[in-house]
């Protein structure tokens, strides 16, 4: 393949041969020598004192090698939170520890209690059924809304089971804007509760190395070195150099694989413990409890416009439920991630948010695919419509009122939008969805007895969460850049190492595609290698559609460092001075003439120097870079959903679907709209099939995929996704700007505002997610009482 | 105790011994180390475990190792050619980028060839219903409704 002009091609993945023929190596896939099985004992209630875990019994059991409970690790640290929030007060969130295994109490449904190691699996699992547990049984808190006059504690330190109250924006001048309104329209709503399922379950396999005290951790996650880092320094005291985490390929991850969980550093302790490898895959079931679950806000929002549909300020109140451990970054989900959001892409001056945060007897509640940002975007995208409706203003048009036009803009919520065109996403998707031909579809639609309604959405989200000393002011416990290294090798050929991981996002052909256009090498010549902490220097791993707006432009640099080193060599060959030699299309040449060195020529001098500068020039070619970006990206576009209702069964189906979207520059076109169609599926699921449920005693009562229901093939049409040139990203080299939440983001509110504009003719105002039929029949059923 | 086992896969005799209740997928992937069937769920929903018996698409997590004895099972190793290229239906999901993090396509793979060989002109809305066993979170399906229909041009049916 030619070297440049790879950017902006949909090059087939290099990824691809290996998945399709069964030769990717994920984590349940590897077996060490030596290996044994771990089965976990989880708790059966959603809040106990633990009276007595007896293990005698299942200790005696057939192939037994060891069992660790919470007593066994008392002294090692509990998993920490990344992210420290501050309460209106100035006072610090609530941070109870969050025990590996249950010390006194458990508190979720699905907690782990003990471990069970044994030579085989069967033999695990049978002697994990004989542990007995004494439970004490207490009063469970599992509701969001009440959660705070329960009246029962999850954590002694919080006694009304708040972790903190936390605000951002301008209440006094948001109270005042309201004052002066001429419409307010008020929505209050829940955002349901997910559970993310990667079709692959999480793994680990942890053992330890007596000969020279190291530890190896395979482990399907999205951030190995952060994983190791939180592991090492603040649980377990181990030396971060002699633990290697390795994430290999990893089934899809959607953030419930970013954080550092109590499985795998149970096992990595115990490894050393019992003197084996030890391997844990989680069953689904197990998945279903044990996983950090999604969103889970139960919201009331107002918008104050005047009489020409101006906005003039926005007031939120959430309560976000936390589950029942802050996880990794479950306090900057609902915060940093959500309020910082609220203006959408509206030029509204006043914005205040106010978020609770409650402990609750369930899951650990943390990122989840656009964590914080759907939820903002399902805010703001249904209040806008359902204003347009109630002041009888095309809900295009309202917006189109309201867009912010010029840039750079900072909102009232903290943000500086860069650069955008949000009439420019909103008129293709507008064409592309033959919005014109929509009263004929709603015609035909009505001809057959069923209601027809169309639906827009124009989010926006902040990816490449930045920069790190703005982070760190804001609570961050960890720097936000990525690393990235380039090693030359003598024949010209290229490994590129990135502390971004890939699991499914397709990181070895993107990154192939910029070092290979950048170096004009060809692009069989370029390696990507991600996933290791002993062959990648560092990173932050991949969330938050940060891979290539940081990681790649970490990686651009170390290119532009091997470019100047390769400048140099070749300035030598050709007996030029170092500022006449120029550098593209793979060749080195003296400004103006044809005096030139191939990459791969200069790439054999460097390491083999004969003919070199050594007085002045170290050999070898081989450079990386660390990039803090000084800003978010803003990627942004409109949705338009159509759907048809049948009002006799409630049945939604959506029939169109259009996602006009600006990523900025877009390297590889194909992956790109690949993810935007898994986005919006996504999304789809939220909005129609997806409902995470507890009892009110805290009992999963969606625990397995009979009960929760995740878009399958024929749930879905096809959809139709352009991605426009787009306003390139001002501050990262390639202009990018991060495509992989976009869909989840955008998609809900889409579907919502089409169903209920479906529905509005009936007098129904609002539907809670998931819409299934049963919801919408009995908002219709509801609605006609009035 | 453990109970003799002969049957074909992927075209070879192979035999084992297994447990009353060992699943076929736990006999392909731990004993014959085929670890291309992926085990995605332990509700027989998600189909990452999807192979061929006598031919047929069956979810291998579903079934136990001793009810396929004397059975032809194909696994995804075994529709790879050994030459290193790829089965049409193999190409069609590269093609058209039919597949992300790769966990589901081995059974997505297996499940396609299942349905073109009984329905070799399905319509879109016939692929979309007979993938419907079959759990992919990272697509959207879009791409492997397309990447199925293109592969069975591809196999010529």
């Amino acid at each position: 393949m030619g070297a440049p002009g790879l950017i902006g091609r949909s090059v087939e993945r290099k990824e691809d041969y290996r998945f399709l023929t069964g030769k990717g190596q994920y984590t349940d896939d590897i077996v060490l020598p030596n290996q044994s099985y771990g089965v976990f004992v989880r708790s059966l209630h959603a809040h106990a004192r633990l009276r007595a875990v007896d293990t005698a019994r299942a200790a005696r059991a057939p192939g037994v090698l060891g069992i660790v409970t919470g007593k066994d690790m008392a002294a090692v640290g509990g998993l920490p939170c990344g992210w420290l929030i501050k309460s209106l007060d100035g006072t610090p969130m609530k941070e109870p520890k969050h025990p590996v295994l249950a010390e006194d109490k458990v508190r979720y449904v699905g907690e782990a209690v003990a471990l069970v190691v044994g030579e085989t699996l069967e033999q695990a699992r049978a002697a994990a059924a004989m542990v007995d547990v004494d439970y004490d049984v207490l009063p469970a808190v599992a509701n969001t809304a009440t959660a705070a006059k329960a009246g029962t504690a999850v954590h002694d330190q919080a006694p009304d089971n708040v972790c903190f109250t936390w605000g951002c924006g301008d209440k006094s001048a948001t109270d005042a804007a309201f004052a002066r309104a001429a419409h307010v329209t008020t929505l209050e709503y829940v955002n349901n509760r997910l559970i993310p399922n990667a079709i692959e379950p999480r793994a680990a396999n942890a053992a330890y190395s007596s000969a020279d005290q190291s530890y190896t951790l395979y482990v399907a996650n999205q951030n190995p070195h952060v994983e190791r880092l939180l592991m090492t320094a603040f649980v377990l005291g181990l030396p971060e150099h002699k633990v290697r985490v390795v994430a290999p390929d990893v089934g899809g991850g959607f953030g419930s694989k970013i954080f550092l969980y109590a499985e795998e550093t149970a096992l990595v302790w115990a490894s050393k413990h019992i003197g084996r490898p030890i391997k844990w895959t989680a069953e689904r079931s197990e998945s279903f409890l044990s996983d950090a679950h999604g969103r889970d806000h139960v919201t009331r929002a107002e918008l104050a416009l005047d009489k020409e549909g101006k906005f003039l300020g926005l007031r939120v109140h959430t309560t976000a439920n936390v589950g029942a451990y802050l996880s990794t970054f479950g306090s900057c989900v609902p915060t940093i991630l959500y309020g910082t959001l609220l203006a959408g892409q509206y030029a509204t001056p006043a914005i205040y948010c106010q978020v609770q945060a409650v402990f609750t007897n369930t899951a650990p509640v943390d990122a989840y695919r656009g964590a914080g940002r759907p939820e903002a975007t399902y805010l703001v995208e249904r209040i806008v419509e359902t204003a347009a409706r109630e002041l009888r203003i095309d809900p295009a048009e309202l917006r189109r009122r309201n867009f912010i036009r010029t840039f750079p803009y900072a909102t009232p919520v903290g943000l500086t939008y860069d650069t955008g065109d949000y009439e420019a996403t909103l008129a293709r998707a507008r064409q592309l969805a033959d919005v014109d031909g929509f009263a004929a579809r709603r015609a035909a639609s009505a001809s057959k007895g069923l209601l027809r309604g169309i639906g827009y959405s124009c989010y926006i989200e902040a990816c490449g969460l930045a920069p790190s000393n703005i982070a760190g002011a804001l609570g961050a416990r960890a720097g936000l850049y990525e690393a990235g290294e380039v090693r030359v090798h003598p024949t010209g050929k290229v490994t590129v190492f990135t502390g971004s991981h890939s699991h499914g996002q397709g990181h070895e052909t993107t990154f192939s595609q910029i070092v290979a256009d950048k170096l004009g090498i060809a692009f069989e010549d370029v390696d990507i290698q991600h996933g290791d902490t002993a062959k990648v220097l560092f990173g932050m791993g991949t969330y938050g559609s940060r891979s290539l707006a940081v990681g790649g432009t970490a990686i651009i640099k170390a290119v532009d460092k091997v470019i100047a080193k390769g400048k140099k060599i070749a300035a030598h060959l050709l007996e030029a001075s170092d500022a006449d030699i120029e550098f593209s299309g793979g060749e080195f040449r003296v400004a103006g003439t044809d005096r030139k060195k191939s990459f791969a020529e200069v790439a054999l001098t460097a390491y083999v120097p004969h003919n070199y500068p050594l007085d002045k020039l170290e050999p070898g070619l081989n450079e990386n870079a660390f990039y803090d970006p000084t800003n978010f990206t803003y990627p942004a576009g409109s949705y338009i959903c159509e759907v048809e209702v049948d009002p006799a069964t409630g049945q939604v189906r959506v029939d169109r679907f259009t996602a006009c979207d600006d990523f900025g520059n877009v390297v590889n076109p194909m992956i790109v709209e690949g993810q935007v169609q898994g986005g919006v599926v996504q999304g789809l699921g939220q909005a129609l099939l997806e409902a995470c449920r507890y009892s009110e005693d805290g009992q999963l009562m969606s625990g397995s995929f009979m009960d929760y229901a995740i878009p399958r093939a024929d749930d879905i049409p096809s959809l139709q996704v352009e991605t426009l040139p787009g306003t390139p990203c001002t501050h990262n080299p390639l202009g990018v700007k991060g495509c992989g939440e976009a869909g989840a983001i955008g998609s809900p509110p889409a579907i919502m505002n089409a169903l209920t504009d479906a529905l509005a003719s009936l007098g129904v105002r609002d539907v809670p997610m998931p819409a299934s039929p049963y919801a919408v029949w009995t908002a219709i059923r509801a609605a006609a009482k009035h | 105790m453990t109970h003799k086992l002969q049957l074909q896969v992927n075209g070879r005799t192979v035999s084992g011994e297994v447990g009353a209740t060992t699943l076929l997928a736990t006999f392909l992937r731990e004993q014959l180390r085929l670890t291309g069937t992926h085990i995605g769920c332990d509700t027989a929903q998600c189909g990452a475990c999807t192979v061929h018996v006598d031919g047929r698409a069956v979810k291998s997590c579903n079934v136990l190792a001793l009810q396929v004895a004397g059975c032809q099972v194909t696994t995804i190793e075994g529709v790879t050619p050994a030459d290193g290229s790829l089965h049409p239906m193999q190409e069609a999901f590269r093609a058209c980028h039919g597949l992300q993090c790769g966990f589901c396509t081995p059974g997505m793979v297996m499940s396609a060839l299942d349905l073109v060989a009984h329905h070799p002109h399905a319509t879109e809305e016939q692929i979309r219903s007979g993938l419907e066993g079959n759990f992919c979170r990272c697509t959207g399906y879009q791409n492997i409704v397309k990447a199925v229909a293109l592969g069975a041009k591809a196999m010529g049916l």
